[in-house]
């Protein structure tokens, strides 16, 4: 019987010969990421956890990054909670603030690896499918339940397969690819589907595969994954990850798909996704001009020293516009060290930007670089959503590294394309 | 009983802002800021019994549990929509809120159309139209029916542990 990648992966983990689309597996994932919500989610189950105990101090992995430093006193106790609850129950995975967000750190420390099951209170969890993991998101009280059991449900789903041909051209990235898909696909056109990406694949780093992955939930996607390949091998051999401990998994040919879909990548030109939905699809060119009073480089997304090497580019020798402000924001610190090895940060910095700690900040709205009441924000990150970056009456509007780095220049919306 | 009729994509920032998500926890701290960016008078004027009617792919984007927590608490009856995305979906299970999944439902309401739903028989009349919607496996009712997720792994525990 031919199966597709999730059928596949969760049948092994089931303990299943055969798994199809719709049916319900009791698994126990690998995996069980949570965040600075760890203090929410030990907090439902403190009576519980002191009776029955963690089913597997192996199996969660708690990272800071959401509100780093803590902001206020609030936050503040609930970093402290978290910490206490670590050392009480023998956690074994825990990164404390700085290290980055939990997403770029998962894969980065070899947390997740290829064929592993992997679930998050993060909606974002679908990142690790750019090392085949089949990663999805759940809620804190899932979460919650894990660390009791261990294990919960999943419906196999339905998969989609997205065939790419050919090669991005100059100032064109994965993330003007993802923006494309999304906006054709729809943000519910993969809702609870797994997206399996095939094809010319070997021109994607494993940052492009990243970019792209971290994005399938913005199209309602269960998980995102891409095959393992000599890319993929490559950054785990860089990574310090031994060949004996991990397999691969993919489709077999012949596996059933609800829909297939195929771009060329040299059609694809420099993408925005307008406000307030990541689908509204429309070319730079189509809003070039627009001025911008934010501009942010990072996050789990694009945040990569490969990002910044891109906006350094763009930047070297060159100061932003004063009419913006340009924030830096690093996936992590690992990252964040080899672009200030490169030279990039140093880069960046002279040309007015402002730095800063590995986490996700500005993002979603906690601190660090808030918009207000009328201003418009270009970002790299993955959600343009209303009140987004705490204020309602703002405008986000979402783009590669490129792009961002070229409108810092001018103020203005501006292709990337025209400053090289 | 009110009905409260939104659009299509609806997102969570939209059902809870992002900035206070590392704050609220609590369904007292929580419904104050319940659709705020969405809707300023739903907060202010939700009772008990009221259902919410959407579009398609209501509760995307990021996994926040304090909307679902919040609805329950505040006493929303069930969402009708035309489709969920699926993180809010499962935590609308953890948390024992009732969802349904129904188009049809959707397309025939009108403001002011009354609503009459039917449990037993997994069916929701709007105006003079009965329209049948799809009810969950029994292992995942079980969850919503034990009063959710933790309730139902607390009963599993106790008795696992009452075996030994």
């Amino acid at each position: 019987m031919s199966m597709t990648f999730a059928e596949k992966v969760l049948a092994r983990k089931g303990g299943q010969k055969n798994a199809r689309a719709g049916d319900l597996v009791t698994c126990k994932p690998d995996r069980l990421l949570m965040h600075d919500n760890a203090a929410a989610i030990t907090d439902k189950v403190a009576k519980d956890v002191a009776e029955f105990g963690i089913a597997d101090p192996e199996q969660p992995v708690i990272i800071l990054d959401h509100v780093i430093p803590a902001s206020d006193e609030k936050t503040a106790t609930s970093h402290k909670k978290i910490r206490e609850f670590v050392k009480k129950y023998g956690i074994k995975h825990f990164f404390d603030i700085g290290t980055g967000v939990c997403h770029q750190v998962m894969v980065e420390k070899g947390l997740v690896l290829p064929s592993m099951l992997a679930v998050g209170s993060d909606s974002h969890t679908c990142s690790y499918g750019a090392v085949n993991a089949f990663a999805t998101g759940i809620d804190r009280t899932e979460a919650a339940a894990l660390l009791l059991t261990g294990e919960t449900w999943f419906k196999v789903p339905e998969s989609i397969r997205i065939t790419i041909h050919g090669r991005l051209p100059e100032m064109v990235s994965a993330k003007d690819l993802i923006l494309t898909i999304i906006g054709e696909v729809g943000a519910d056109g993969a809702d609870y589907c797994s997206v399996e990406f095939w094809g010319d694949i070997g021109h994607l780093t494993i940052d492009d595969r990243f970019t792209i992955a971290n994005m399938g939930v913005e199209m309602g996607a269960k998980n995102a994954v891409f095959p393992v390949d000599e890319v993929t091998k490559g950054y785990l051999q860089e990574i310090g990850v031994g060949r004996v401990t991990w397999n691969p998994e993919w489709a077999d040919d012949g596996a059933t798909y609800r829909q297939e879909l195929t771009w060329d990548l040299g059609e694809i030109v420099p993408a925005l996704a307008l406000p307030h939905k990541v689908d509204k699809y429309k070319p730079v060119t189509e809003l070039a001009g627009t001025e911008i009073q934010q501009c942010l480089i990072g996050t789990c997304t694009n945040g990569r020293a490969s990002d910044f090497a891109v906006a350094a580019a763009i930047l070297c020798g060159k100061k932003a516009s004063p009419n913006t402000r340009l924030l830096i924001l690093p996936a992590s610190r690992t990252e964040l060290e080899e672009a200030l090895d490169a030279g990039d940060i140093e880069t960046l910095i002279n040309a007015g930007a402002v730095l800063l700690p590995p986490g996700c900040g500005p993002c979603l709205g906690a601190h660090q670089g808030c918009l207000a009441p009328g201003e418009k924000c270009l970002s790299t990150s993955n959600r343009n959503f209303k009140g987004r970056m705490g204020c309602k009456d703002a405008e986000i509007y979402l783009a590669s590294p490129a792009t961002v780095a070229a409108t810092a220049l001018t103020g203005k919306i501006t292709d990337p394309r025209e400053v090289v | 009983m009110k009905v409260w009729s939104y659009g299509d994509d609806i997102n969570t920032d939209m059902l809870f802002p992002g900035k206070y998500t590392y704050t609220c926890a609590k369904p007292d701290e929580i419904k104050p800021h319940l659709l705020e960016d969405l809707d300023p008078e739903f907060a202010k004027n939700v009772r008990p019994g009221d259902i919410i009617f959407a579009g398609k792919n209501f509760g995307c984007g990021s996994s926040r549990e304090q909307p679902v927590v919040g609805l329950r608490a505040v006493g929303i009856e069930a969402i009708v929509a035309r489709s969920f995305a699926r993180i809010f979906y499962r935590a609308a299970i953890n948390q024992g809120l009732l969802l349904i999944e129904c188009p049809e439902a959707v397309a025939a309401y009108k403001p002011g159309t009354p609503i009459h739903l039917n449990l037993k028989e997994s069916s929701i009349a709007v105006g003079d139209q009965t329209c049948k919607f799809p009810t969950l496996p029994p292992e995942i009712l079980a969850i919503r029916d034990a009063g959710g997720l933790l309730e139902h792994t607390r009963a599993k525990l106790r008795a696992k542990a009452g075996a030994r």
